[in-house]
């Protein structure tokens, strides 16, 4: 396994990178928000709709059956990297991690959970994994409950076998997409299921950057999107134990995921395609799968240690340059940091810094990330964020950094 | 980096760094508007009094970016004093300087003024927010809430 990723070398293969912005490389620094394709990626998409396109689990002709067999052999791939044991059994396909949490919450939620049952949370948990719940909570009476973190941005987990006493779910980030914090997973499930909770993990920020096996963790549920694994939008994943898919209602109805319909009533296909009704989206699955063969192709230790290395790179960097005026979110470097950099920068609105940093080719995000609780906690209403991918390099770095030094100079 | 000049002139700085009319009316006849971008957090909370329909004071507290902040700043100055009427009609022409003038700008890359761009006065300074269409919606921020705070107040 080699530690130092070819970077000037994996760059050409992603197109985007090859082109110029307000006369600059373009320096892209959003993975976090979604990563970009390589050319495999694009190349097995335009393959499948120039030569195999047809509705999957239908046709009998030739390029019908290939596509289907194309479709279904991206579970096997998906399961395989993420460790699940029975790939052809546990892998939905959705629309993104979003709608993985949401058919999590109707189907198992609605099944499961009565009034008073409790959910736990953690403070740092984006969007999707807080309002599906609170959709429920207000449906249902049922309880959220919430792990905090301290000053680094860790989770705090004095009192976790408090917090998860109790409770039916604990669903929580693998890895803050605002602070970088990588979440112990194997602490919070085992705390969890000593509780008697179920655990799912999202893994949308992780999934791509950090080894995840999901028979390892024991875990029960884990949500990902194809978009920022270098595939396509449109297509995501929720991985559940079988036992546990096998027993949850439908979320969607209509075509593919039924045996039998009459005039009153139907009868549901097995899990997964229980989950999936209607025609699913065909190539975005083969874009995920080539995806995955692409991050295997470098290896996902490597994308981590390369990762890592970069992110000590930069937070020692922002620190030399600019001192207390800038300010990262989150943890020190270190194994439990992963490559998302928040920056505050003093007297500057996020907004203006992503607005200056544009000027110089420098693709990053600025607001609240769609994590406005832990924004609340941290007291900001929004920052610039940095994120990284397999192909970013030092270089990228230092022009980010040429970049916030032009943002603290206009606004001085 | 012409483009980046354009848009933060030297007068959105100032006015973003020593905001005008900051702050909040605690005159229990001042009328209220909270306005929310939900894209990035920014937050302006709008209190006027007006008096025999006129607008004679406004204070505007919240935070968020150099454009949001310096519009919001710009506008209270160019407001206080002024009858609702008239109000109104500085509202559509800045509103119409940030949706005609992005538009014209699609079509050529010469800068058509509108006519009406001399009595827009300092606000003027904000046109060169029209080349960075995800930055209008920062601008008219504080136009669309001292709208919401007129129409709540039926003035």
């Amino acid at each position: 396994m080699t530690q130092d990723l070819d970077v000037a070398l994996l760059k050409k293969d992603f197109p985007l990178l090859d082109q110029e912005v307000n006369g600059r490389r373009i320096i892209y620094l959003d993975s976090a928000a979604s990563s970009l394709p390589p050319h495999p990626v694009i190349a097995a998409m335009d393959h499948y709709y120039e030569t195999t396109h047809a509705n999957v689990h239908r046709g009998v002709y030739a390029t019908a059956e290939e596509a289907t067999r194309l479709f279904e052999d991206t579970r096997r791939v998906v399961g395989q990297f993420l460790g699940a044991p029975d790939p052809a059994q546990e892998i939905v396909f959705t629309k993104n991690t979003t709608e993985s949490i949401n058919l999590l919450a109707h189907s198992w939620g609605r099944a499961n959970l009565v009034e008073g049952d409790v959910v736990v949370l953690s403070i740092m948990e984006h969007h999707a994994n807080i309002v599906p719940w609170q959709m429920l909570a207000s449906e249902r009476g049922i309880e959220i409950r919430w792990i905090g973190i301290d000053d680094d941005g860790r989770l705090d987990l004095d009192d976790l076998e408090t917090i998860v006493d109790g409770a039916k779910l604990v669903s929580v980030t693998a890895m803050s997409n605002v602070l970088g914090t990588i979440t112990p997973l194997p602490t919070v499930i085992e705390a969890s299921h000593r509780a008697g909770a179920l655990v799912h993990v999202d893994g949308a920020q992780a999934v791509p950057h950090l080894p995840t096996n999901v028979a390892d963790l024991d875990v029960d549920f884990l949500s990902f999107s194809a978009h920022k694994a270098l595939g396509p939008t449109g297509i995501g994943v929720l991985y559940g134990k079988a036992a546990l898919l096998d027993a949850m209602p439908p979320f969607l109805g209509g075509g593919g995921m039924i045996l039998d319909v009459r005039t009153d009533r139907f009868l549901a296909a097995e899990a997964p395609q229980r989950f999936e009704a209607g025609t699913p989206p065909i190539a975005e699955a083969i874009g995920l799968a080539e995806g995955i063969r692409y991050i295997e192709g470098v290896g996902i230790d490597a994308i981590r240690a390369h990762e890592k290395q970069l992110t000590a790179y930069a937070l020692s960097s922002l620190a030399d340059h600019f001192g207390d005026s800038v300010t990262v979110h989150g943890p020190p470097a270190g194994d439990d940091r992963g490559g998302v950099l928040s920056l505050t920068v003093e007297g500057v609105h996020s907004h203006d810094v992503a607005q200056i940093l544009d000027s110089v080719g420098v693709c990053v995000r600025p607001g609240h990330h769609c994590a406005k609780p832990l924004m609340r906690h941290l007291g900001v209403a929004a920052t610039a964020r940095a994120s990284f991918g397999l192909y970013n390099d030092e270089a990228d770095v230092d022009v980010l950094v040429e970049g916030l030094a032009q943002a603290t100079t206009m606004f001085a | 980096m012409a483009d980046l000049e354009e848009l933060y002139r030297e007068i959105i700085l100032d006015h973003y760094r020593s905001p005008r009319n900051r702050g909040e009316l605690t005159d229990p006849a001042a009328h209220r508007a909270e306005g929310f971008n939900p894209l990035c957090g920014d937050e302006v909370l709008i209190t006027i009094i007006v008096d025999d329909g006129v607008l004679t004071d406004i204070k505007i507290s919240g935070q968020g970016c150099s454009i949001s902040q310096s519009s919001a700043s710009l506008m209270s100055a160019a407001v206080k004093g002024k009858p609702v009427s008239d109000v109104r009609q500085l509202i559509d022409t800045f509103k119409t300087l940030m949706t005609v003038h992005g538009a014209q700008l699609e079509e050529s890359d010469v800068e058509i003024e509108p006519v009406d761009l001399r009595s827009l006065g300092e606000l003027a300074a904000l046109q060169g927010v029209v080349k960075f269409p995800m930055r209008i919606k920062c601008a008219t921020l504080g136009w669309n809430t001292l709208t919401q705070c007129l129409d709540d107040a039926s003035l």
